[in-house]
């Protein structure tokens, strides 16, 4: 077995985890924007408890997709260029979003916040769904010729895998949000969150847990069998403590099932990175598709330092804007009088 | 169009893009950084004014150099799969470390800072933004190290028809790199420096025009104010007389670097990319002269119709070779070696499509190479001698009450955006029909190249590109009226538009005596919380 492909493997499935336990909450609370917020106030309260850490999240995505590049070319190369259009849809969810946050409170109406809320919460559920369609299928497969390029079309990538994928994000980013919100606001808000979070639970994991199954019937080994039960009994644990009311463990709990969840996805797909349909010849593995031992062990040094460092400031980050958010810390909207206009308000008067 | 047509430009157009909010967030977080230091050592309330009003328009405009930076990475793999697998190894790793080292701590301490003016004490609410333009250095390195790499590809060696990386040293202290990274550098700070003087031009103009500001009769402004706009008061006018010397000087010292720089890279160039500098010269034909104006069809390929109106003999030497005598090669006697060394005509292998067997166009473009190298350098030339003039014109504390001048100092804004546009384009451009150029320098690996039309991904369709191309352009283009709309809103609206609380109490006298923000137990939990809320 070789060592250092191996490490990639496991630093790249860490950092998809990463993504997903992070962003997933954050993309959970842009689609709560319209689903779950009530009046403004209420959205921003939500838009507050992410304000600081979304961008950051988000950084989790590049890194996995940068280091995907660099410690597996073949594997970048074939998914994202078989995937075309739904990274599009992808991109495009991603810029919206983006943008909405910082845009959003810049003018006071609310038609201008209105558009911004659709753009956050559209954003935040295309790239959700996007994101797990992906990762599902390239768990599952695509169909992929001896060069690795896609045949069959546009829209050949296409299968019910895709849809499971992203219910799966779409449905644990929702929960995790709820569960984020419970902890991370006060209130109306805390109180409804946790509500819905005891209410939704089962459902909402369960294409996540069906994506799970469905590799382990495919390639799984006794070990992520295993994973797969630990993590239902995380989920379980996550269900009870958020009925207790215990919402920073109920949290964590959810943070684990994901954790278990994955390692049991990546563990059962390893060492196939991307399967073809076509024929299992033209699997995509940690020895065909990996870059040089030299380029390999050069990344793992940096990524032994930098990764670490990573995790300890943006858990700084969490601890200094550790306080609840709740309608009472939301300011009033202001809207500024621009110089002008001020002016010639005031002569008027 | 084909798929390497549409994906070109594709890369093209979201390229440039994307690099008009880049240089920008830079430049600008630098200079904001700059003016929060110069408040936190002497606590004056103009720079807190520019700190803040500075930084709400470097916010506006860095959220979306965030949102465009995510569709580059994307793109190599999605649009260029053949390029993505031929250079993994070596291309790979310095996104990857842009993402780990750079853009982690840019996005993290970015964040810190936005909504730590109350959590953080003051000392590291600074060092918070310092940190995070630091990282939008240190990814500018990695991607010009990733970039240079393909102007000149070097720590390789090739293994099984792939570049193998097997000397990172040389890979991250490419020459290419070393001279590119301060040459952007300065460019960005180019774009700050005309972005700043445009601005407090402006201001400082409607001071006067308004009559709040008025001048002496020994020509000194008598800074005045407007007490029915909220902070239109005497601090006003040092928010945008400061800003406006910042800018000058900024702009000034910028123009400076990028020519050092970029006369450091030219030189380079001669020897690692020949034919894109023979270009840059529409030169044709061996020689020293410096064409100041080419005429006749300077994008000719067959070199025959271009005519040097005014030539200045030696300069050209002197570019590319620091003295004044040495012939230097023109289009004519390089596009032999080049057919020599690399061929005639693309191979016969199914990686090229249609176009396998089609004869090699070694010469760039020479309208885009000639006139990008010199809107380059006009647009950078003239941003600086506007910045001289600016400052001999606001020596007495104001700028003068012309209309015209005031419009010209708003326009002149983007002249350094151009020179940015310019010199990327052309440096893109002019490496065609290779996307990794071979270098007949010795320290670079010749035989080491891909030529463009290898590049593009095979599996994907023109009507996938032509979609995302149309798809990409238009959010885009709504994307960039929105941004300039909120950038206009924001600059006319003046300080208070960033400091809405200058307009709850007209003019907080306190401000005058605090050193640093109220890192104090006193203040209501309210805002405490949320300082600078969304």
């Amino acid at each position: 077995m070789e060592l250092l492909p191996t490490i990639w493997f496991i630093a790249i499935a860490v950092l998809w985890t990463g993504y997903l336990f992070l962003e997933g909450f954050d993309l959970g609370v842009g689609m709560l924007m319209k689903l779950f917020a009530r009046n403004n106030t209420e959205r921003r309260v939500l838009l507050n408890t992410i304000g600081p850490v979304w961008d950051g999240n988000e950084v989790w995505l590049l890194t996995a997709g940068g280091a995907t590049f660099a410690a597996f070319p073949l594997w970048y190369a074939s998914l994202f260029s078989a995937l075309y259009l739904p990274l599009l849809v992808v991109l495009l969810a991603l810029i919206f979003r983006a943008v909405a946050f910082e845009y959003r409170g810049k003018v006071d109406t609310d038609s201008w916040r209105n558009r911004w809320d659709w753009a956050i919460a559209l954003g935040s559920f295309f790239a959700a769904f996007g994101v797990g369609a992906a990762l599902a299928l390239t768990t599952t497969g695509l169909p992929l010729n001896a060069n690795g390029d896609r045949v069959g079309g546009p829209i050949a990538w296409f299968s019910g895998y895709a849809l499971l994928g992203g219910l799966a994000v779409v449905g644990f980013s929702l929960l995790h949000a709820l569960a984020f919100l419970a902890l991370k606001t006060d209130g109306e808000v805390r109180h409804r969150a946790r509500q819905w979070l005891v209410r939704l639970l089962p459902v909402l994991l369960l294409p996540i847990a069906a994506w799970a199954l469905v590799i382990q019937f495919m390639d799984g080994k006794p070990w992520t069998w295993a994973a797969v039960v630990l993590a239902v009994g995380a989920a379980a644990t996550a269900w009870l403590l958020a009925r207790k009311g215990a919402e920073g463990r109920a949290f964590l709990a959810l943070g684990a099932f994901l954790v278990l969840g994955t390692t049991s996805i990546f563990g059962a797909v390893f060492p196939v990175v991307l399967p073809s349909t076509l024929d299992s010849a033209f699997d995509l593995t940690i020895s065909n598709a990996s870059s040089s031992d030299y380029t390999l062990g050069l990344m793992s040094i940096v990524a032994a330092f930098g990764l670490p460092l990573v995790i300890a400031y943006q858990a700084w980050t969490y601890w200094v804007f550790r306080r609840r958010v709740s309608a009472a810390s939301i300011p009033e909207a202001h809207s500024f009088l621009p110089a002008v206009a001020a002016r010639a308000f005031t002569t008027k008067g | 169009m084909d798929a390497l047509e549409i994906a070109r430009w594709q890369f093209g157009i979201t390229t440039v893009y994307h690099f008009m909010m880049v240089p920008l967030t830079i430049g600008l977080g630098l200079v904001v950084a700059v003016i929060q230091t110069a408040w936190y050592r002497t606590g004056k309330p103009e720079y807190l004014r520019m700190t803040k009003f500075w930084g709400k328009l470097f916010l506006i405009n860095f959220i979306m150099g965030v949102a465009t930076g995510i569709v580059q990475e994307f793109q190599f793999g999605m649009a260029w799969s053949e390029y993505s697998r031929f250079v993994g190894d070596v291309f790979g790793a310095p996104l990857a470390l842009e993402a780990l080292l750079a853009f982690f701590v840019e996005s993290t301490f970015l964040g810190l800072w936005i909504f730590g003016w109350k959590q953080l004490k003051p000392a590291i609410h600074l060092a918070c933004l310092w940190v995070a333009v630091i990282g939008s250095a240190l990814s500018a390195y990695f991607i010009i190290v990733a970039n240079s790499w393909m102007q000149h590809p070097v720590g390789v060696e090739m293994i099984n028809g792939r570049p193998v990386m097997t000397d990172a040293w040389a890979v991250f202290t490419n020459n290419t790199a070393l001279v590119a990274v301060p040459h952007t550098l300065f460019g960005a700070l180019a774009v700050a420096g005309g972005f700043l003087l445009g601005i407090a031009w402006y201001h400082l103009w409607r001071r006067r025009h308004d009559g709040v500001d008025t001048v002496g009769p020994d020509g000194r402004v008598i800074p005045g104010e407007d007490v029915r706009i909220p902070g239109r008061d005497r601090t006003d006018h040092s928010v945008w007389i400061r800003s406006l010397r910042i800018g000058a000087v900024v702009a000034m010292i910028s123009f400076a670097g990028t020519a050092v720089t970029g006369d450091l890279q030219g030189k380079l160039m001669f020897q690692q990319q020949p034919m894109k500098m023979a270009a840059a010269e529409a030169a044709c034909h061996d020689g020293t002269g410096f064409s100041v104006l080419s005429i006749g069809n300077v994008g000719s390929k067959n070199c025959d119709d271009v005519v040097a109106v005014i030539e200045v003999p030696g300069i050209l030497s002197f570019l590319a070779r620091g003295d004044f005598t040495t012939e230097v090669k023109g289009v004519n006697s390089l596009l032999p070696e080049y057919k020599a060394n690399y061929g005639t005509s693309l191979p016969d292998n199914p990686i090229y499509g249609d176009r396998a067997g089609q004869e090699i166009q070694y010469v760039p473009v020479m309208e885009v190479t000639y006139w990008g190298f010199r809107m380059m350098i006009g647009f950078g030339g003239i941003a600086a001698l506007a910045a001289l003039v600016a400052l001999w014109l606001t020596r007495k504390g104001t700028v003068p009450e012309a209309r015209w001048l005031m419009r010209l100092a708003v326009f002149g804004i983007l002249a350094p955006f151009g020179a940015n546009a310019a010199g990327w384009i052309f440096t893109e451009m002019g490496r065609q029909p290779f996307v990794v150029a071979p270098n007949p320098d010795p320290s670079g690996i010749d035989q080491v190249f891909m030529f463009t039309a290898a590049a593009v991904s095979p599996g994907v369709s023109a009507g996938e590109l032509i979609t995302s191309l149309v798809a990409l352009t238009a959010v885009y283009a709504v994307l960039l009226v929105v941004e300039v709309k909120l950038l206009v809103t924001y600059i006319r609206g003046g300080v208070v538009s960033a400091m809405p609380e200058l307009g709850h109490s007209p003019v907080d006298e306190n401000e005058d005596e605090t050193p640093g923000p109220g890192g104090n137990g006193d203040t209501k939990p309210a805002e405490d919380v949320l300082a600078f809320a969304y």
